[in-house]
């Protein structure tokens, strides 16, 4: 394959990706948002819509706007396919997003590529039939499997997974941004050391200590690229 | 027939079962697609295969924790419920606060399942599946805009370098960094103008072993060149730290 006709290959790929992955997602939707009703039929009991209504006021204020800045911060990373995919088969941050990202680290490519974009998909789609797996073996063996599983001595362990997956993450990513970790993480500490209550918005809060990182990678990034126009002009 | 055997009959497992096959079928579509793609456009087959098999190993241990998500909300929602919403869109920790407060806001003390009606559930069913749906909605309205733009302005380089790999490694750092901050807010926290040592240490526990075991994951694949270690890195070091958060709940 020439360089031309890769780019009609490649230009086709993504124009069908958008095209599959709207029409899954809009399917999606549909199904997702009817699967109440079809139980409330076999149930014989349909939802109650104004107690839906006061309750999604309350949920929407919350969710809203948590899922607009997911949608603004995910899709750059993911690429187009891999957003499709995560985004209908949800766990971003626990799962799908570090998951691609470790997928780019061993594969080699780079944000913004095609191949990443490739890569991203791959990684996407395999864990969460991964997931799917899992949880579908876990339900047929619900009754067996519960003991191991609610078992006192193994909680803390289920308990923790989040820390576990983001103390292997922050040794890959701190050690290659040394220079970017110590002001997001005194900022942070500092702030829900003085004020606890917030720990349990860390979702939110993910956004600023993001902002802070990306604004100073920013500035190491010019400053870096000054140094290297100089040494070329010299 | 009580509530929670209503709640989990047959009829319910497969509207469940159809709408997750329906999204696992989406995933091998596209993950066909994009191995299809990467072959055409000449991308290294070891890569490729690589990719899928750290994603693979990767997912387990996360996977089960999904799992017991499921377990936890079975309790009172009945098992096709938990399971649709947390093979498909759910996340482990939206999941159970979004049913709390729709039980809440429809006038139960919580998800309680003496109080639990079959209404009472369509109504949080609903409720659970339009309250997070909206990032789906996003992507599906403004997803192709949104990537076209990201394309087009592209990555701005400097000296031929791409600042677009940066800030998803600085984006990624801040995530982390975030979570390190809790997890030290956690154990310990200033409480009316006092420093105060909670004892709540697993999670730091956690994470500290779950870096150790990954520092010595590199240290073999990098400095005695076992690439393969990669692809079972992550799953290795979350099982130190899950483990080490075994001892120390034995220990203390």
């Amino acid at each position: 394959m020439n360089n031309q006709e890769k780019e009609l290959y490649l230009e086709r790929y993504n124009e069908r990706t958008h095209l599959f992955g709207r029409i899954g997602l809009l399917i999606g939707i549909i199904l997702l948002i009817s699967a109440p009703f079809a139980m409330g039929i076999v149930l014989d009991a349909m939802p109650d819509l104004s107690a839906f209504g006061k309750g999604l006021a309350q949920i929407a204020i919350i969710y809203i706007p948590s899922c607009i800045v997911e949608f603004l911060i995910y899709t750059p990373m993911l690429g187009a396919g891999g957003s499709y995919l995560a985004f209908i088969t949800g766990n971003l941050i626990n799962m799908k997003i570090p998951c691609a990202l470790n997928a780019r680290d061993i594969a080699g490519t780079e944000a913004g590529t095609t191949e990443n974009e490739i890569v991203s998909t791959l990684s996407i789609a395999v864990s969460s039939l991964v997931t799917t797996v899992v949880i579908a073996l876990g339900v047929f063996l619900i009754i067996p499997l519960r003991p191991v599983l609610e078992s006192e001595v193994l909680q803390p362990a289920f308990n923790n997974v989040v820390p576990a997956l983001f103390g292997a993450m922050a040794f890959k990513y701190f050690s290659r941004g040394k220079k970017l970790v110590a002001i997001p993480l005194i900022v942070m500490t500092v702030l829900f050391i003085c004020v606890p209550s917030l720990i349990s918005s860390v979702g939110f809060l993910m956004l600023l200590s993001g902002a802070i990182t990306i604004a100073h990678s920013f500035i190491l990034f010019r400053k870096e690229g000054k140094e290297l126009e100089a040494k070329q002009s010299e | 027939m009580n509530i929670l055997d209503q709640l989990s009959s047959t009829p319910l497992y497969l509207i469940s079962g159809i709408i997750i096959l329906f999204v696992a079928g989406m995933s091998i579509f596209f993950m066909v697609r994009a191995y299809r793609a990467g072959i055409a456009i000449g991308m290294d087959k070891v890569k490729l295969k690589r990719t899928i098999t750290s994603s693979f190993t990767f997912s387990l241990l996360p996977s089960i924790s999904i799992l017991l998500g499921v377990i936890a909300l079975s309790g009172t929602l009945g098992i096709p419920l938990p399971w649709l919403r947390l093979s498909v869109i759910g996340a482990l920790h939206y999941e159970t606060s979004v049913a709390d407060i729709a039980a809440k806001s429809i006038g139960l003390s919580g998800l309680n399942v003496d109080e639990m009606t079959l209404q009472a559930f369509t109504t949080i069913a609903l409720l659970m599946a339009v309250g997070i749906i909206w990032g789906v909605v996003c992507m599906a309205l403004f997803g192709k805009s949104y990537s076209k733009k990201l394309q087009k302005s592209g990555p701005s380089k400097k000296g031929g370098r791409s600042f677009g790999d940066n800030a998803m490694t600085a984006m990624f750092i801040g995530l982390i960094t975030a979570y390190t901050g809790s997890y030290i807010g956690q154990l310990i926290q200033i409480q009316d103008g006092a420093l105060v040592v909670t004892g709540q240490y697993l999670q730091l526990v956690t994470f500290a072993f779950s870096a150790v075991a990954m520092a010595i994951f590199v240290y073999f694949a990098e400095k005695k060149k076992m690439a393969w270690l990669d692809n079972f890195s992550i799953a290795g070091s979350m099982l130190v730290g899950m483990t080490a958060a075994v001892i120390c709940g034995i220990i203390f």
